[in-house]
């Protein structure tokens, strides 16, 4: 039988995915699997960027935002609720529902694409600006203080579903967490296989043509910056998780900028590309922040300017195009990097 | 029905500032008609066809398609109609492959084996088989214009706008475009903008001439080509 090499690729992620979800606990200890898991959280916000910047050709500036939404959504939800399996849902759906109204208004009303750039920036500073203006025990919401810039302690963790009683202990976090990022992976290539996500990518492609065909544009795009809004809440409601504390620099412009520079790194227009960007990054601002060698954001600057000069295309695109067919691991492909929207070079 | 009114303009005006570029244009189309239209550079004969699939929005004047007023209508809108175009300056998916191209024209509304179905037909018909895997932003200009009229045909349209399909084609490729032009044209109507007059005998059949923005005459294609008013303006000099 052949196997679509496509389909093969997909596979061998997945399998890639369970190997270290389970292996990883095996050689790490306790320390280290606990910092691999905000790499996670990371990986699938950068999952959620890569996903609308990459494949729908929208660039949004301030994806932190849903991000934030996700985190708060989580940690307001569980001080109040106790138990955890209502909150992770109201996490997604928080930031689902804002972008469904912000999309509406941006996509609907025919914003052209550099002011979506500019208008999810500004939505994220304002959001920032908001939570960080609500110290004092007047700003609460139900039983949860939201403490301005101080922000939310002593989040209760996951527990497992419907049962309060049992909170998961960080080395369970770690299955959590890499088990939500295959599942959300794999949601994503089922999204991008389908007849919607080929659409999706052909309006990035020539959104023009896209129209005088059929298709609404508006539409594609509306429901596309809705999925990725899930996905960084998601993202935001393991990272809350994680430390068990969220406060408004969730919100803030590094955030953002952060995930642009994970998925420019891993490889624009790709799915693991992002995840790759994300931990590879993270794990070197890790070192970096423990050697004391060099300051984290100077870090992050020269690592970016680095590969915009050396690898623009980022590092997946480079090992799937050059290395590995040179490697004759795969055919060579004739195949562009598509990246949709227009990257600064 | 085949006799019945397809596509009725009425005034049709696009102001761009000072300049008119389609003028109180009028035009009645029947079904499954094939139409010719014709006119010197800058006549107004792409303008008119963005202001039938919703790209441009008249300045005034209506447009019906089938009696349903389609006057300032989304694209997508009288795309959904039935009305399909391949556009002067191409538009086609670059990034994805000839067959994925096809496909998206294909697949709207219809279940993704219907889909594909219609794509490994439209492929043989146009004979791109060759080229179904190759991405399309790679291949020559010819072969571009036979991906987007492989992906206009796709849609299954019952107008189908083509706005110069022979440019830059070789002499073959030439003669292909009308035979196909005159077999599409056994069930779907179709309005063809063309500069190569050898190209409209091949297709004979009713001609419009345009002339900075209005129509100059419309007569079948051997009084047209045989009409002094014609040849003065394809000459540059000033219509009569
Ligand atoms: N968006 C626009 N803004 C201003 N003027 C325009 C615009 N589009 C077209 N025009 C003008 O309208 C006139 C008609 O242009 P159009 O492209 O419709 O001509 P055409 O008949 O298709 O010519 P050609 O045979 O060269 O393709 C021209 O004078 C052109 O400069
Ligand atoms: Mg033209």
């Amino acid at each position: 039988m052949k196997i679509d090499p496509r389909w093969a690729g997909f596979l061998v992620m997945v399998a890639l995915g369970l190997l270290l979800m389970f292996g990883l606990p095996q050689v790490l200890d306790l320390f280290g699997l606990v910092q691999m898991t905000v790499f996670v959280a990371m990986a699938m916000f950068a999952l959620s960027q890569g996903f609308l910047w990459g494949y729908g050709g929208i660039m949004s500036f301030g994806q932190a935002a849903f991000f934030g939404l996700g985190g708060y959504a989580y940690a307001i939800a569980v001080i109040n609720l106790g138990d955890s399996t209502l909150p992770v849902v109201i996490a997604v759906a928080v930031p689902v529902v804002f972008a469904a109204l912000l999309g509406y208004f941006m996509f609907y009303g025919r914003i052209s694409d550099a002011y979506i750039g500019v208008i999810t920036l500004t939505v994220s500073v304002i959001l920032f600006e908001l939570v960080n203006s609500t110290s004092g025990d007047a700003y609460h919401i139900g039983a949860a203080q939201l403490g301005g810039f101080n922000g939310i302690p002593g989040v209760p963790p996951l527990n497992m579903p419907g049962d309060s009683s049992s909170p998961l202990d960080p080395g369970q976090m770690w299955y959590a967490a890499v088990g939500s990022l295959i599942m959300v992976y794999i949601v994503l290539r089922a999204i991008l296989a389908s007849r919607f996500g080929r659409v999706v990518v052909a309006i990035r492609e020539n959104e023009t043509r896209a129209m005088l065909i059929g298709y609404d544009p508006r539409f594609y795009k509306l429901l596309t910056f809705m999925i990725a809004a899930g996905v960084a809440g998601l993202a935001g409601c393991l990272f809350t998780n994680w430390g068990g504390f969220i406060s408004p620099t969730v919100f803030s412009l590094t955030m953002s900028a952060q995930v642009i520079i994970f998925v420019l790194v891993g490889g624009l227009g790709t799915l693991l590309g992002p995840m790759i960007g994300a931990v590879g990054i993270e794990y070197l601002i890790t070192i970096a922040g423990s050697q004391h060698l060099v300051d984290a954001n100077l870090g992050l600057g020269i690592v970016l300017v680095a590969f915009v000069l050396l690898v623009p295309q980022g590092v997946v695109p480079l090992i799937r195009d050059k290395v590995l067919p040179f490697a004759k691991l795969v055919p060579r492909q004739s195949k562009p990097i598509p990246t949709g929207a227009e990257v600064p070079r | 029905m085949t006799s019945g009114t397809l596509l009725e303009v009425r005034g049709a005006t696009m102001r761009f500032g000072g300049v008119t570029a389609v003028d109180t244009v009028d035009l009645t189309l029947r079904e499954v008609e094939l139409r010719c239209l014709i006119g010197p550079n800058g006549a107004g004969k792409s303008t008119f066809f963005k202001m039938l699939t919703g790209q441009l929005v008249p300045s005034s004047g209506t447009i019906q398609f089938r009696g349903k007023d389609i006057t300032g209508s989304n694209p997508h809108e009288i795309a959904r109609l039935g009305v399909g175009i391949k556009t002067q300056v191409p538009n086609v998916f670059n990034g994805l492959s000839v067959r994925e191209n096809v496909f998206i024209g294909a697949a709207r509304r219809k279940s993704i084996k219907h889909a594909r179905q219609i794509v490994s037909e439209t492929l043989s018909r146009l004979q791109l088989d060759s080229i179904a895997d190759r991405i399309v932003g790679q291949l020559a200009h010819g072969q571009r214009q036979w991906v987007e009229i492989a992906t206009v045909l796709a849609q299954e349209p019952d107008l189908i706008l083509l706005d110069e399909p022979a440019a830059g084609m070789n002499h073959a490729e030439v003669l292909r475009t009308a035979e196909l032009i005159r077999e599409i044209n056994r069930t779907q109507a179709l309005v063809v903008v063309e500069h190569d007059m050898q190209f409209i005998r091949m297709i004979a059949s009713t001609v419009t001439v345009f002339n900075q923005g209005r129509v100059l005459m419309e007569d079948d294609v051997g009084h047209v080509l045989a009409d002094q008013r014609v040849r003065d303006v394809y000459l540059g000099k000033q219509a009569a």
